[in-house]
């Protein structure tokens, strides 16, 4: 690997002053730099919304940036499109894979660059053999007429990453590349990588894999909450140091729960489960009462918890208890039946009908209750319910018949949970519950639940954000790569800790009560 | 790290499962195809057997004359399909299209081959306008495309007055369709332009940039727009070839029948899309293929044939066809499935 103190007296390859992106409601850049010399690779850490793939998404072209200078090779530069940006040498390998599976390896890599004759006849031979070549520049041994779709995940990335590079790529960003890779796979992506850097070019590399970050990177940069927080030399800092920089001091917590001395019996038991592709052996019990907070990074797998708990993911092993007895769930109506209510993350889509009132939302798990004869639906029974659920949960709404896009985001949540206590579940999963609510409307939904929890609910929370698990959770479990890697009390759980467990995959758990 | 240990690691990437996931991938990339062919073979064993009429040279010919009106269609609206769309105009479309071959020969007087051509390129303008409203104005497949084929149905009707129009200053007109190119044999010359057909579309399909990037849209729009590629160009492209279909069938049909039928067509479009759909063809798009629209306008005409010969009325041939599409569209969906669950 290069070294990292050579390209100080350089001109960085790409530099970035001020950079801001304002989405609604949202900052999602403040006044960020970012500076990548040459033949460096230059990891990027942050938490989840830390701003990393807003910032990745202006050096590609995909989002116009509100401020800030961009420089490639001290040039000014601006990015307008992900084409543009390719042109200028900038190259970006996302998370989710941007290939068309029903295209060979080479038609993928190639596509809208085809050798042809004539200017519309494509030439699959002279095709084929620029692949070979490239593939073999790459040392990856590839079958350039393989379909893609037929590759697995790691192969599909060299794919890829292949195509990137046919564009002689200067700058390669990869987006947590590791995320679907097994050891041996992500040597290769090293390897790889470690090819790809020369004296004249340089990658951008975002993880959470601490331990990778220490072998493959030169600098670490770290981001939070949209703001730069400073960049060190990856050899001089610790994991502790890294971690303290993604958290940070800002967000001292304040309050804690009022732990409850004694909780209700065991409501949940999950023993043992597991998802083909990334649920590893998840066991946790849950206690009327309870309010069991779930940490980890994006892709940890708890929101896939959730959907195989409530059996919209079908799952490979393991059992749940409801009440201490055996229930089969493999549709999410069968979990509604047990007494399970999922919250999801994207309330919009999963959580709410937007498109219809309140108390149609309100009642639309448990139609069946209010069907007189006929399947005829006793609206002024709903009506009557929703009343009761608005007052309770103070849901700001004009009338019960109010449209619920037209609700802030805080009440549409609150519709959605009445919708679930309606329905009479004992157990609560909410799903990432104060995604896009505003900060005053959190304290109100942290309130709402721990009510619930007061009066005997089992309630499971999902949460990227530290501070808010922390406020809410009686207990905490953190996942890593679709496992738990411990459960902390709140008493014990900091945020460092939670980080810890969060980003490193461990053999052996801290589980304490 | 060595060497040797990179080497390792990097053939544990790209040699894994390699062999056997590439056969199995191919076999089932085919499957469907196979399969259609099996029933298209089976289907003409069981009638064969049934009735000494059935495999005789006239009644294949036959069977090949009634497919080459909806096999035109079918394999335009083949490139639509694997692009992830739907074109329900193609029925009504043709329909217009023959009505149009009328005004420029019997209204007009234009000369014949100019006719023709007007006429198929009045297909073309059909499958622009549906790729337009598509692809720039972003309406989406199944509405553009279903305005299109009430539009169509409706100015056959206006253009025509309602009446047939025949074709009394061009007589040779009905040979388009009808003159036997083999002495002895009745193997009219519509059957040799539909197989000339294709062949071409095979070739744009399978060997040509429009051919790739109906694929590929098919496969990942958002992914291949990403790439570079002007998907809304090429998509326009696209419906605008898939019309020039429409114009052939149409100017085949009014010449099959010597004369201009204002009515009909409406259905045409789904026998057309029930063929893609039995060749294999995904409605999801991202895979189908020539050869396999083909296998599946046939089997459609040998079914409706057959059944006719072995005196099935003609309200079970319907049932049958239908039947024949969900067993079709049945065997697709496993086939996704198990991929999926791969």
């Amino acid at each position: 690997m290069a070294d990292a103190a050579r390209g100080t007296s350089e001109t960085p390859l790409l530099e970035v002053r001020g950079a801001t992106k304002r989405f609604p409601g949202v900052l999602a850049l403040d006044d960020v730099q970012l500076e990548l010399r040459k033949g460096e690779v230059l990891a990027l850490v942050g938490e989840n919304g830390a701003g990393k793939s807003t910032l990745m998404k202006l050096l590609s072209g995909i989002y116009t940036p509100d401020a800030g200078e961009f420089r490639l090779d001290g040039e000014p530069v601006e990015f307008t499109s992900p084409k543009q940006a390719q042109e200028l040498g900038i190259s970006i390998i996302h998370q989710e894979l941007n290939l068309m599976p029903d295209l060979t390896v080479a038609q993928n890599i190639f596509i809208g660059r085809e050798p042809r004759w004539g200017g519309w006849v494509l030439s699959e031979r002279a095709l084929n053999a620029a692949t070979r070549k490239l593939l073999a520049r790459l040392h990856l041994n590839l079958e350039p007429t393989r379909l893609v779709g037929s590759l697995s995940i790691a192969q599909q990335q060299m794919v890829e990453i292949a195509k990137a590079l046919s564009y002689n790529a200067r700058v390669l960003i990869l987006d947590e590349p590791t995320a679907a890779l097994n050891d041996g796979e992500v040597e290769a992506l090293f390897d790889m990588l470690r090819h790809f850097v020369s004296p004249s070019t340089a990658a951008v590399y975002i993880s959470h894999r601490m331990q990778e970050l220490a072998r493959i990177s030169d600098r670490i940069t770290v981001l939070r909450d949209g703001q730069y927080v400073g960049t060190v030399e990856t050899a001089d800092a610790s994991t502790q140091t890294i971690i303290s920089m993604m958290v940070g001091r800002k967000i001292a917590v304040d309050r804690r729960p009022d732990v409850p001395e004694r909780l209700g019996p065991t409501v949940l038991s999950v023993e043992g489960l597991s998802t083909r592709d990334l649920l590893d052996d998840i066991s946790f019990d849950l206690r009327g009462g309870e309010i069991l907070g779930f940490a980890g990074l994006m892709g940890a797998g708890r929101t896939e918890l959730a959907r195989a708990i409530i059996g919209a993911d079908r799952t490979t092993a393991g059992t749940i208890k409801v009440h201490g007895e055996d229930v089969a769930i493999h549709r999410p109506s069968q979990a509604a039946a047990a007494g399970i209510g999922y919250l999801s993350e994207d309330r919009k889509k999963l959580g709410v009908l937007v498109d219809r009132n309140v108390r149609e939302n309100v009642a639309i798990s448990s139609l069946s209750r209010f069907a007189r004869a006929a399947g005829v639906v006793d609206t002024r029974a709903i009506d009557a319910v929703t009343r009761v659920q608005i007052e309770t949960l103070r849901i700001k709404t004009p009338s019960t018949t109010q449209l619920v896009k037209y609700l802030s985001g805080g009440n549409q949540q609150k519709v959605a949970i009445a919708k679930w206590l309606v329905r009479d579940c004992d157990i609560l999963i909410f799903d990432e519950p104060t995604r896009g609510i505003d900060v005053g409307a959190k304290e109100e939904i942290y309130a709402l639940v721990e009510s619930l929890a007061a009066k005997g609910k089992g309630i499971m929370v999902i949460s990227s954000d530290l501070p808010e698990v922390l406020r809410m959770s009686h207990r905490i479990a953190v996942m890593c790569e679709g496992s738990l890697t411990g459960i902390l009390a709140n008493a014990d759980a900091t945020q460092e800790k939670l980080m810890e467990l969060a980003t490193f995959r461990s053999d052996e758990s801290v589980v304490s009560q | 790290m060595t060497q040797t240990d990179s080497t390792a690691a990097l053939r544990a990437v790209s040699g894994s499962r390699a062999p056997a996931n590439g056969l199995l991938g191919r076999v089932r990339g085919s499957l469907q195809q196979f399969l259609a062919f099996a029933s298209l073979i089976v289907i003409l064993i069981v009638f064969s057997l049934l009735s000494p009429h059935f495999f005789t040279p006239t009644n294949l010919v036959s069977i090949l004359t009634a497919a080459t009106v909806t096999g035109i269609l079918a394999l335009g609206t083949t490139f639509v399909i694997i692009t992830g769309g739907i074109d329900l105009s193609i029925g009504t479309g043709m329909v217009l299209c023959g009505v149009m071959v009328g005004v420029f020969l019997t209204f007009w007087g234009w000369p014949l081959w100019l006719g023709i051509a007007a006429a198929i390129l009045f297909g073309g303008l059909l499958g622009f306008i549906n790729g337009f409203n598509v692809s720039i104005l972003g309406i989406p497949p199944f509405i553009a495309t279903l305005g299109m084929m009430l539009i169509a149905s409706g100015l056959s009707l206006v253009i025509s007055g309602t009446r047939p129009i025949y074709f009394p200053d061009q007589p040779d007109f009905q040979n388009l369709m009808n003159l036997s190119i083999i002495p002895g044999v009745r193997f009219p010359l519509g059957v040799l332009i539909f197989l000339i057909v294709i062949v071409i579309a095979a070739f744009v399909l399978s060997k040509t940039t429009l051919g790739r990037y109906t694929f590929s849209i098919g496969s990942n729009e958002a992914a291949t727009a990403l790439s570079g590629v002007d998907v809304r160009k090429w998509k326009i492209m696209i419906y605008t070839m898939s019309g020039l279909f429409v114009g052939l069938a149409g100017v085949l049909s009014a010449s099959r029948l010597s004369s201009a039928q204002p009515t009909g067509g409406l259905g045409l479009e789904l026998e057309a899309i029930a063929a893609v759909v039995i060749g294999g063809t995904s409605l999801q798009g991202g895979k189908g293929s020539i050869i396999g629209t083909v296998i599946g306008a046939l089997i459609m005409a040998v079914l409706t044939n057959g059944l006719r010969i072995i005196s099935v009325p003609q309200e079970w041939q319907s049932v049958a066809v239908g039947v024949v599409i969900l067993i079709a569209v049945y065997l697709d969906m496993l086939r996704r499935r198990e991929q999926t669950n791969r």
